[in-house]
């Protein structure tokens, strides 16, 4: 599997970052690099391995059930790309 | 060719926290959209989720009461599809290694037989935000209030064999979570929701057929049908030597129509994976034993208790226990009144009734609990008749005032005054002479229907005040002079 220049203009744009176009060869190689190491990665067996769940030798924190945030709809509102009646737009989705 | 059902149900259930699963955003209903929706929910870059302790709390708590393995170690996975309404791309829940494993609830059936069904684990998740599909200009509206609301889902075993085993399954659930306090079980607000697993086999056949599953029912009412429809459209499929498809499919319960959403070619891979932004949730017996010697008393004790002490029958004493508030309510009559039987009888009869005409739950009623053992007790008393209790109902019910008052106001007090009543026989029975002479000429068994004529004779003239009792009595004296 291999990237191309196209992939990388069209991953920022549906992430809604905005990559420079002179960086884009850069930053499609590097992700292929990645993928080659997938690729080897691919190859050890693990089937008698139980999966990692996660790496760190640590037990999960919990929260006291309290409410800790307010609202700040208005801030989040003003970097999205649409919105109406405080709802956030979205391309029409019927299932 | 005889068919046999096979049910199996997930059931998701709003957990009643204060704060989400992983954000400290609050859960109450019917906030404005988007106003409970913090940067944790809305899955913004940087952010990490903690969970919510009373969340795990709870879904133990679930565990213990259906007796089933709580595991000391749980783990968090993400499952993955992209939709609007679950900003992070995944929904966090378990998949391996869930908090609760293989459990047992009992069911009692209407007809009083019990049935085990067996669960197969319970999991905790969060739940996602809604969409609105309403025109938006083409858009789609999304409110991520919902957006990670603690659920456990439960699943159970195939272990239903009719819709009714299903519904009372699910009641028996609603009757555990509300009693156990974990969560507020408002089906209309969606706070229980179920997925059904539906298939059909020739009678005696051992294995499965091919199940179909019908998701987001939000009413007994509506799982009832949907399993109804299901069953039907399989076996005629079959019946016509068509087969059944695996698939997912969606009730509709406004106009009791089913379709298929998508079949399992186009079912979605989830790409199941431990989520790396949660380690491990590991608890010790310790903390099990400290929330099992805190367990509420649960619905199936509750239900013993109320045939050993009140002498209900098993059906009975399961539905005056499945909910605290029900519960509550009628052992509270039953203190007023000290009669077990006709508290059972008007809280599940006329109250149910009343209550359900007007969608009310119970406690919300506008008789309180006090009120109707008073009311009983002038039944008990002979102060009234069941049949003008029955009016002095409505009257409290329409805030009249109290059982003692409506009566006094109303003038309904029965007439037990024997020279009164006498007066009201000789009465009829001098207006009725020929029912008098009739009377006289029949045999013992016919006598007895005829009896029937002057006691309603005199009910009508007593405006039904009249005692029962006594005028029975006192129409055998004269009738006999």
């Amino acid at each position: 599997m291999s990237i191309e220049k196209s992939d990388i203009e069209k991953i920022a744009s549906l992430a809604r970052i905005r990559v420079d176009q002179s960086a884009v060869p850069e930053i499609a190689n590097r992700i292929n690099d990645i993928l080659k190491m997938v690729d080897s990665m691919q190859a050890v067996d693990t089937a008698d391995i139980e999966p990692m769940a996660n790496p760190l030798d640590a037990v999960q924190r919990l929260r006291v059930d309290l409410v800790t945030e307010r609202n700040q709809r208005e801030a989040f509102q003003a970097i999205a790309p649409q919105v109406e009646q405080g709802l956030y737009l979205v391309p029409k989705v019927i299932e | 060719m005889e068919w046999e059902t096979v049910i199996g149900l997930e059931v998701h259930v709003q957990l009643a926290t204060k704060s989400k699963i992983f954000s400290g955003s609050s859960t109450a209903f019917g906030a404005e959209p988007n106003t409970q929706a913090n940067a944790v929910d809305l899955a913004m870059p940087g952010t990490l989720p903690v969970p919510n302790e009373q969340a795990l709390r709870y879904a133990i708590m679930f565990g213990l009461a259906i007796d089933a393995e709580i595991n000391q170690r749980s783990i968090f996975d993400r499952k993955n599809y992209f939709y609007p309404d679950s900003p992070k791309g995944y929904q966090t829940t378990q998949m391996d290694e869930p908090i609760v494993g293989p459990g047992i609830v009992e069911v009692q059936m209407p007809n009083g037989d019990s049935k085990s069904i067996r669960i197969h684990h319970a999991h905790l998740e969060e739940d996602a935000g809604k969409s609105l599909h309403e025109d938006f200009h083409g858009s789609t509206g999304i409110d991520l209030n919902r957006a990670g609301t603690p659920l456990i889902e439960i699943v159970s075993e195939p272990d239903m064999r009719t819709s009714e085993e299903a519904v009372e399954f699910a009641k028996k659930l609603h009757a555990i979570v509300t009693s156990l306090g974990i969560s507020d079980g408002h089906m209309s607000q969606g706070s229980m929701r179920f997925d059904v697993n539906v298939s059909v086999r020739p009678k005696g056949q051992g294995e499965y057929g091919t199940r179909t599953e019908t998701k987001n029912l939000n009413s007994f009412k509506f799982m009832e049908e949907a399993i109804a429809l299901e069953v039907e459209r399989q076996i005629d499929v079959l019946e016509d030597g068509g087969s059944i498809y695996q698939e997912t499919r969606l009730y509709n319960g406004e106009t009791k129509v089913a379709r298929s959403m998508r079949s399992k070619e186009e079912a979605n891979d989830y790409r199941y994976f431990p989520c790396p932004d949660l380690l491990p949730i590991i608890i010790d017996s310790p903390y099990i034993e400290a929330i099992r010697s805190s367990l509420p008393e649960l619905p199936d004790t509750r239900r013993s208790r109320f045939v050993d002490k009140y002498r209900l029958s098993s059906y009975d004493a399961s539905i005056l226990s499945s909910d605290k508030s029900t519960a509550e309510y009628f052992e509270t009559v039953f203190n007023v009144c000290k009669d077990a039987k006709l508290a059972a009888n008007w809280v599940m009869g006329e109250l149910t009734a009343k209550l359900n005409s007007e969608s009310l739950s119970i406690h919300e009623s506008p008789i309180s609990a006090d009120n109707l053992g008073k009311l009983i007790e002038r039944i008990i008393d002979h102060t009234i008749s069941g049949k003008i209790a029955k009016q002095v109902f409505e009257s409290i019910w329409n805030g009249e005032g109290n059982a003692d008052v409506v009566i006094e106001a109303k003038g309904l007090k029965q007439v037990s005054d024997s020279s009164e009543l006498e007066s009201m026989v000789e009465d009829v029975m001098s207006k009725n002479p020929d029912q008098v002479a009739n009377y006289h000429n029949a045999d013992d068994v016919k006598r007895k229907k005829m009896i029937g004529f002057f006691v309603g004779q005199i009910m009508k003239v007593s405006k039904g005040q009249a005692n029962p009792g006594m005028v029975n009595k006192i129409l055998m004296q004269k009738l006999k002079d």
